[in-house]
């Protein structure tokens, strides 16, 4: 198993780490429920050395991303950032990936993915880079990527970095100095709250941790584990791979249309453009649930007495103070209907569709 | 440390002898700590049979469902029926004000079965 380079700390903060990706990660250094409320309230520091980073770089770098990826990598411009999806031939999800276009080289990006699909994400990129003229370089042993999540974020990272961070928009990103070392810092996070993502060498994990916990403290920044994470993406409606996608599931059920780009040529494209014209079978929906037990993946959802579908991701919600699941029922599913449940081993919960996101922030950045 | 007047299962269950010789049930702080975030407890009915190391209900926490398995066989005789809507005695109490179910066993030769708090301490720190 893969180690962190922030793990020494993590054990001395009393983490609890758990095997996740193929590295070993901390789940929690405190109650999840009241890690994820600080992170709403405040803000939080969270160690995300796991996730896989691949550079691409070269004359044909933008062609070759166009291929690989759902989305118009030719849109993006330099210092800018967007979610896009790797498919099969079949338009079935590899994984959901950021790409990043350097603000400084026309010809360089950076792909950030999720660690359990690293490898697989890898291979497939280079069994697809014949006939392009680019480098394709695994970049995640030499950089540490850590991130600040929660309304705070701005004040604590500004302290020990030289860029303005007034200037850096929501999915940018900007060389920067922290520290005093070279560092890239982009405004993007997986909690639905204003937040940073800053990579930079693997050497100053430490130092730069240690950094951002004392000059967070005055604003009550807390370390933040992989479960409160989980929780504050299925409140902010993100998908999570293996859950809201897999490689039976297409971008379209998944309800992530707006990151395909039928107009480009990529991977997947003509079986996506067909399943668009037939109308997706099933769809992504969100669920709000009674009762206290918590719905999870594979559990089934009824409508009435009929199995229409089943939950993709649960949780107990801090935020909305109930538990919510997203889950892959019929397109023609009527989403008014009164009578859905999700049953949850021996006992039956009554349901209703919500709109996703379930939580949306109350501020601007 | 486990308390010394109890035995144990693995599982992370403590079984004690009250003086009328029912069998008081519960998890221990281990249990509790690396549950974390419990949120619904499903506890049987009074007269219920159960079995030795069989589940007798369930615990659920935020991320995670465990069954509560009998450290010993037997009729469920009490239930500590405030308990599901006060999951924070078993962070704060585990061992006296967070006992679940009394047990009145059913054969006695179970409880040298059982585990003392040494070697149940040893199992739960080595996890």
């Amino acid at each position: 198993m893969k180690q962190t380079p922030l793990r020494t700390i993590h054990e001395e903060a009393g983490a609890r780490l758990v095997p996740f990706g193929g590295w070993n990660m901390p789940l929690q250094y405190r109650p999840i429920l009241e890690e994820a409320r600080k992170v709403r309230a405040e803000v939080g520091l969270f160690d995300l050395c796991h996730m896989g980073r691949f550079e691409v770089q070269g004359p044909d770098a933008e062609a070759f991303l166009q291929r690989c990826l759902t989305n118009d990598i030719s849109k993006i411009k330099p210092g800018f950032i967007r979610y896009a999806l790797l498919c099969k031939e079949d338009g079935g999800v590899l994984d959901d990936v950021l790409v990043y276009h350097a603000a400084d080289q026309e010809d360089r990006y950076f792909v950030v993915v999720n660690a359990s699909n690293t490898e697989k994400d890898w291979n497939w990129l280079q069994e697809h880079r014949s006939g392009f003229d680019c480098e394709l370089r695994d970049r995640t042993a030499e950089l540490a990527m850590i991130a600040l999540q929660g309304r705070h974020s701005a004040k604590v990272l500004q302290e020990i970095s030289e860029l303005d961070l007034g200037t850096l928009g929501y999915y940018k990103w900007a060389p920067a100095k922290v520290l005093g070392f070279d560092a890239e810092i982009s405004r993007t996070g997986y909690t639905g709250e204003d937040g940073f993502e800053i990579y930079f060498p693997v050497e100053k994990a430490e130092e730069t941790w240690k950094a951002l916990v004392d000059k967070g403290s005055p604003f009550g920044l807390w370390p933040i584990g992989l479960g409160a994470r989980d929780t504050l993406r299925l409140e902010a409606g993100m998908s999570l791979y293996g859950h809201e996608l897999t490689e039976d599931i297409n971008p379209l059920e998944a309800g992530l249309q707006w990151a395909v780009r039928l107009k480009t040529d990529f991977i997947g494209r003509d079986a996506l453009q067909k399943i668009k014209e037939e109308g997706p079978k099933r769809k992504l929906v969100g669920l709000r649930i009674e009762g206290k037990r918590v719905p999870r993946q594979g559990y089934p959802v009824l409508a009435g007495e009929e199995m229409v579908g089943e939950v993709a991701s649960g949780t107990y919600s801090p935020t909305l103070e109930g538990n919510i699941a997203t889950a892959f029922v019929p397109s023609d599913l009527d989403e008014s209907r009164e009578d859905l449940s999700v049953q949850i081993r021996n006992s039956r919960a009554k349901a209703r569709v919500s709109p996703l996101p379930f939580y949306k922030k109350d501020y601007e950045i | 440390m486990a308390p010394a007047d109890r035995k144990y299962l693995k599982s992370h269950e403590w079984a004690k002898k009250n003086d009328d010789g029912t069998i008081s049930v519960g998890i221990t702080d281990v249990a509790v700590e690396h549950l974390s975030d419990l949120v619904f407890l499903d506890l049987p009915e009074v007269g219920k049979q159960v079995e030795k190391e069989q589940p007798f209900g369930e615990i659920e926490s935020v991320k995670a469902v465990s069954e509560l398995l009998a450290p010993v066989s037997g009729e469920v005789v009490q239930v500590h029926e405030d308990l599901a809507d006060n999951l924070d005695l078993l962070s704060n109490s585990p061992y006296e004000d967070g006992w679940m179910i009394r047990i009145k066993p059913s054969d006695e030769t179970e409880w040298e079965g059982l585990l003392s708090a040494e070697d149940y301490d040893k199992i739960a720190h080595e996890e």
